[in-house]
């Protein structure tokens, strides 16, 4: 499926700022036979004084920009154009449990790719006792390792109320897990909590979803998000699958990846450091359209 | 020969060990290994320090009834004196006893002295215990008058510490040290190559030589540095090894500093304060020199700048930083601008320092922060002590990091599990120096040897750095466990943990309770790249045990730090870093104050000045406390809105507003070590302590008054060192214009308040009291005291130091000389504002200047702090 994606932030600030740096994630990701981005196009106002583009460790294209002082507020605007193909039916390939270790132990490299990176503890999501003992009832008895994932994001998704309200940014898996709520963070946080204390390599992935109005309601602007789920490696010859703890599916049309990491931190859209003493305020929209030939990218 | 030749004690600047007073002429008498007497037999040094003993002739079996003493008698005497020395030493060594199967650095396993000791534990010997402390104190001294000290954290809390110096130094033989340096150098060689691959091609993951978790749930392996070459090619500068004697006497690397080691500048300190000590001996035993190994590595620092507009500089996280003395001390010690994370912003791609000059290009950074703190936006965001876009400067290759960020990971202690193996395959050879045997329990069959032999494995977390016994938490002997337990825990997490043999460390001599007793030590060397290649540091920094628990070596717990003198058979040369230093060098930049630094001079010196207008006034106060009558009642209450302005509850004989001032003064001054100078600072530390003993014992009234007069007098000790020695750089300007600043503030507020026409009678006196005047002002006015004598003596008259015309003037003189006092020809708003001050008061007469004038006019004056501020200071 092909679709018009944009998505707006907004930050406004009471009082005008210091000079900042900021990196943006926010480009969707090309990622060969699910996702190819045809067109992106980033708009910054005011203008950064500096921008440059990388990619960093895991893969995800970051725009670096530096913002002179005395903002009162920055507007960022991404328009692109994504293909994002449909998932097949998958014939399940992947080991048992008892021998995803082994494969892990086979792979000798730790560039992006490599299971290793997502096993242990990261930043922001220290493994738990009780999100491992509950993973581990949840998957006894399944058979394989792809299984098991699906498995465990279903029992979580029933096992969790989401609820804007609950957490904020920074809450930690194990939190949100006690309370059990949270948002898509939240959901796929505790998830890779999960699969990492059942030795399944687990990363976060940070995207946008899309939301389909109810049936006879129209489409409204802005109310489709940004949206976070899970990638989990299934062994060598499975690879990478990614599961949505939130909706209990795996990702399909509807989702749309701009990269992964060990957690949150690492595919947060705006990280940064900017001077500010006052208040600032926070909004962002997104629209994911289905691209209808003829009709331009707004 | 005699105490005439080299005094006992030394002279003021002749002693350091780069500033060496000339060698002796090596008039050595080495006796032959056969001769019984030759132990005891010293070199010119050590006798020198024998006190002459006239009694002894006479108490001997010569005869007295010779008018002069003859040949023979000398040398009877002579001979005397050296059989009691050797007396004395073999007294010494027989109850030294070193510990069972360990060796000694002092006493072979036969019992007896090394050769290398002989001189110097001669000289001990001889030293009666009274001498030791006095030469114990020396070193002392000079650490306390230098304000030597490391932080020591513990209960959520951390204290200055002094430095605590074992005044006795390792002596290692020339030759000895020389088979050792090779082989760290090579270790330094494969830490590179190592570095280089973990952050490029990983081969030794893809190997199998190398398990890949080790490094993908490292924290010390900064994914955002991955793949980023250093621009100039290298990745490591300056290391540092842990090294330790084993049974056996040969050495054993115990843990690699690659991330930013500290110690240098304490080893530099410990030379200068052991050789206070020992000065004699220190100039005459052939001891290596530091200089040259600093002064070469400042030369790399400087050389690997692009261009010679940019600079060199140290990064420290700090005041609150456990070495940041060392910082400080070494900032100064090398002529290089000290730099906080905040003093800095990347532009361009490049690092720039933020100077009262405007934003000026670094280009080589000597961090001593670890380098997850470099860059909160792509590093650890909770980072309060970074510089927003380090890590895309270095992308963009805008910088040279020493050494560059991610090199924290090759203090893993679980590395050294695979170091040995590794190094055939990164430079081609064997380790030529073991390193502390090591498993790293994620491996079945180290978890079977581990269990195999659990007696000697201590377990430790595998990713932590620093030496086992350095730490008190995650540490286990395996012993403890049993063998049921070992398995399982090694089973459960051993991929999280590391074993490692535990040593048994040789022993060196240090003084317990003033006797000589054998204490574990380990060695930290320092290794810096030049153009030459690696490059050892001849000597370093010991750590003595305070138990003889090898366990027991930090300094956290209780231990000490000695010097370490590689000790040459022949004249070592001199070298120094005076001449080069002090000379064109260190001339470079003397307009690139940082503005952080410059913020903290100007309210230094506002603090002190601030203080000394509290004595001042509290010194008026309690000289009319033992009055009595209501003339002296009234004053009191004409004082009480200049102390309330400044928070002060007077009432105390030293009150606590007063003590605040000198802490806040202290803060100042804290953090601009680098700038101040060391003879000002223990200036200032001993007025803090003075006024903070007083404050217990002294009461209002004559005793209080007493003791504000000795508080000004060491305030004028401190004002006439920034006066009269310090060098005129920007940052003495920046000092100086708070003093002048605030003393305006404080005289306009003193008139203000004292010269109103409703205040009460003496008022004016008192205002000529406070403004330090009265001789003067009897000198120029033959009238009574009113109002327009003091308001003109006091305000007007640019003759008089405290006037507020002569602060204003001098103000004035100042700002015209800052950078950009002119923008595009036309007056800065500092300047224009400046001019205007002293324009207004310039034209001012005793009638205009009223009360209200007064207070007008010193709005007018803080305005021009916050315009100083404004342009010099963010």
């Amino acid at each position: 499926m092909q679709y018009d994606l944009r998505l707006v932030i907004r930050y406004d600030f009471d009082r005008p700022t210091g000079a900042g740096r900021q990196l943006l994630r926010i480009q969707p990701a090309e990622m060969p036979g699910l996702q190819s981005l045809l067109a992106c196009d980033i708009t910054i106002t005011p203008n950064p004084s500096e921008r440059r583009e990388f990619t960093d460790f895991f893969g995800t294209t970051v725009l670096e920009v530096v913002m002179a002082p005395g903002l009162k507020a920055i507007e960022i605007d991404m328009k692109s154009r994504v293909v994002r193909q449909a998932l097949g039916q998958e014939l399940d390939i992947s080991p048992p449990l008892a021998r995803l270790g082994d494969d892990v132990q086979e792979v000798m490299e730790i560039g992006p790719r490599s299971p290793h990176h997502f096993l242990s503890a990261s930043p922001r999501i220290a493994l738990n006792a009780e999100i491992a003992a509950f993973a581990r009832k949840a998957v006894a008895g399944v058979e394989t390792t792809r299984a098991a994932i699906a498995t465990l994001g279903q029992a979580l998704h029933a096992h969790m109320t989401f609820d804007p309200r609950a957490t904020e940014v920074d809450t930690p898996p194990a939190v949100a897990f006690a309370m059990k709520r949270g948002v898509c963070q939240d959901f796929a946080q505790i998830m890779i909590a999960g699969l990492r204390g059942l030795g399944i390599p687990a990363a976060y992935v940070g995207g946008f979803l899309r939301t389909l109005p109810p049936p006879g309601k129209p489409r409204l602007e802005g109310a489709d998000a940004m949206h976070a789920w899970v990638r989990a490696w299934a062994g060598a010859e499975a690879g990478w699958v990614d599961y949505d703890p939130t909706n209990a599916c795996f990702a399909d049309t509807d989702h749309i990846a701009i990269g992964h990491g060990r957690d949150y931190g690492d595919v947060a859209p705006v990280t940064g450091a900017l001077r500010i003493d006052g208040g600032q305020k926070g909004s962002h929209a997104v629209d994911l359209i289905e691209y209808l030939p003829g009709k331009p990218v707004r | 020969m005699g105490e005439s030749e080299l005094p006992e004690t030394d002279g003021p600047e002749t002693d350091g060990p780069e500033t060496d007073g000339p060698e002796s002429d090596g008039s050595e008498s080495d006796g032959s290994e056969s001769d019984p007497a030759s132990v005891a037999k010293p070199r010119s040094a050590s006798a020198r320090i024998v006190k002459p003993q006239p009694a002894k002739a006479g108490t001997g079996t010569q005869s007295p009834a010779k008018a002069g003493p003859s040949e023979a008698d000398l040398a009877m005497a002579k001979a005397v004196r050296l059989e009691k020395e050797a007396a004395l030493l073999e007294k010494m060594v027989k109850s030294y006893t070193p510990l069972h199967l360990t060796p000694d650095e002092m006493v072979g396993p036969d019992g007896k002295l090394r050769p290398l000791w002989r001189d110097f534990a001669a000289a001990l010997a001889a030293l009666s215990p009274e001498d030791v402390d006095r030469r114990k104190a020396r070193a002392e001294q000079y650490l306390r008058d230098s304000g030597v000290f490391y932080r020591q954290y513990g209960g959520g809390e951390s204290v200055e510490r002094s430095w605590p110096l074992a005044p006795i130094p390792v002596l290692i033989a020339e030759a000895d040290w020389e088979k050792l340096v090779p082989g760290l150098i090579q270790r330094a060689e494969v830490l590179e190559a190592l570095m280089a691959d973990l952050y490029g091609e990983n081969r030794m993951v893809e190997g199998g030589h190398l398990p890949a978790s080790l490094i993908t749930a490292n924290p010390d392996w900064l994914r955002p540095l991955v793949g980023i070459k250093p621009r100039t090619a290298h990745f490591l500068h300056f290391l540092a090894f842990e090294i330790g004697r084993g049974p056996d006497g040969q050495w054993w690397v115990l843990a690699d500093r690659t991330q930013a080691p500290s110690g240098a500048g304490y080893a530099l300190e410990n030379r200068v304060a052991t050789s206070r000590a020992f000065n004699e001996l220190y100039a005459q035993g052939h001891v290596h020199r530091l200089a040259g190994f600093f002064r070469d590595f400042r030369d790399v620092l400087q050389g690997m700048r692009q261009d010679d507009s940019s600079r060199a500089a140290i990064l420290t996280p700090g005041p609150l930083n456990e070495t940041y003395y060392e910082h400080a001390y070494i900032a100064r010690y090398l002529g290089i601008t000290l730099v906080q994370g905040d003093d800095l912003v990347v532009a361009e791609d490049r690092l720039m320092v933020r100077t009262v000059s405007g934003l000026k290009p670094v280009d080589v950074l000597w961090r001593r922060l670890d380098g997850d703190y470099a860059d909160p936006v792509e590093l650890n965001p909770a980072s309060r002590l970074g510089t927003p876009g380090m890590v895309s400067a270095l992308r963009a290759g805008g910088l040279t990091l020493v050494n560059a960020l991610g090199s924290g990971i090759l203090e893993t202690r679980a590395l050294m599990a695979f170091l040995p193996k590794m190094a055939p395959r990164l430079v081609g050879k064997r380790l030529e120096i073991p390193n502390i045997a090591t498993w790293w329990c994620g491996g079945a069959a180290e978890r079977a040897a581990v269990c195999g032999a659990p007696k000697r494995m201590l377990l430790s977390p595998a990713f932590a750095t620093g030496l086992p016994f350095d730490q008190e938490n995650g540490i286990v002997r395996a012993s403890t466990l049993t063998a049921k337990a070992l398995a399982e825990r090694l089973e459960a997490e051993g991929h999280a943990l590391v074993a490692q043999e535990a040593v048994t460390l040789s022993t060196t001599p240090t003084l317990v309770d003033g006797k000589l007793a054998p204490r574990p030590m380990t060695l930290r060397v320092f290794l810096a790249r030049t153009a030459q290649g690696w490059q050892v540091m001849p000597g370093g920094f010991a750590r003595i045990g305070a138990t003889p628990d090898s366990a027991a070596i930090a300094m956290q717990r209780g231990g000490s730090a000695a010097d370490v003198w590689i000790v040459s058979p022949s004249e070592v040369p001199l070298v120094s870093m005076v001449p080069v230093a002090t000379g064109p060098f260190r001339r470079v930049g003397p307009g690139a104050l940082p503005s952080r630094a410059a913020d903290n001079l100007f309210w230094l010196g506002r603090y002190i000045e601030r203080t000394e207008a509290i004595v001042r006034l509290l010194r008026a106060r309690n000289v009319r406390l033992a009055e009595t009558g209501a003339g002296a009642a009234q004053i009191l209450t004409a004082l009480k809105p200049l102390f309330d302005s400044r928070g002060i509850d007077p009432k105390p004989g030293i009150p606590t507003g007063l003590l605040d001032a000198l802490s806040a003064a202290i803060g100042s001054a804290g953090q601009v070590r680098d700038r101040f100078s060391p003879d000002a600072w223990s200036a200032l530390a001993d007025i803090n302590k003075t006024a903070r003993r007083m404050a217990q014992i002294v009461v209002p009234g004559d005793d209080a008054a007493r003791s504000f007069s000795v508080l000004l007098r060491k305030l004028a000790g401190i004002s006439g060192l920034v006066h009269e020695n310090m060098y005129r750089f920007m940052g003495w300007r920046f000092l100086t214009m708070g003093r002048l600043h605030e003393r305006a503030m404080g005289m306009a507020e003193i008139l203000a308040v004292l010269a109103d026409d409703k205040a009460a009678p003496g008022a004016l006196d008192l205002a000529i009291e406070l403004g330090d005047s009265v001789l003067t002002h009897r000198r120029r006015f033959t009238v009574a005291t009113s109002r327009d004598t003091v308001i003109d003596l006091l305000a007007l008259d640019p003759n008089n130091p405290r006037s507020i015309r002569h602060q204003i003037e001098a103000l004035g003189d100042q700002v015209r000389q800052l950078p950009d006092a002119m923008e595009n020809d036309v007056l800065a708003p500092l300047t224009a504002a400046m001019l205007r001050c002293q324009t207004d008061l310039a034209t001012q007469t005793p009638e205009t200047l009223t009360t209200a004038a007064m207070w007008t006019f010193r709005g007018q004056i803080a305005a021009l702090s916050s315009l100083i501020t404004e342009a010099y200071l963010r």
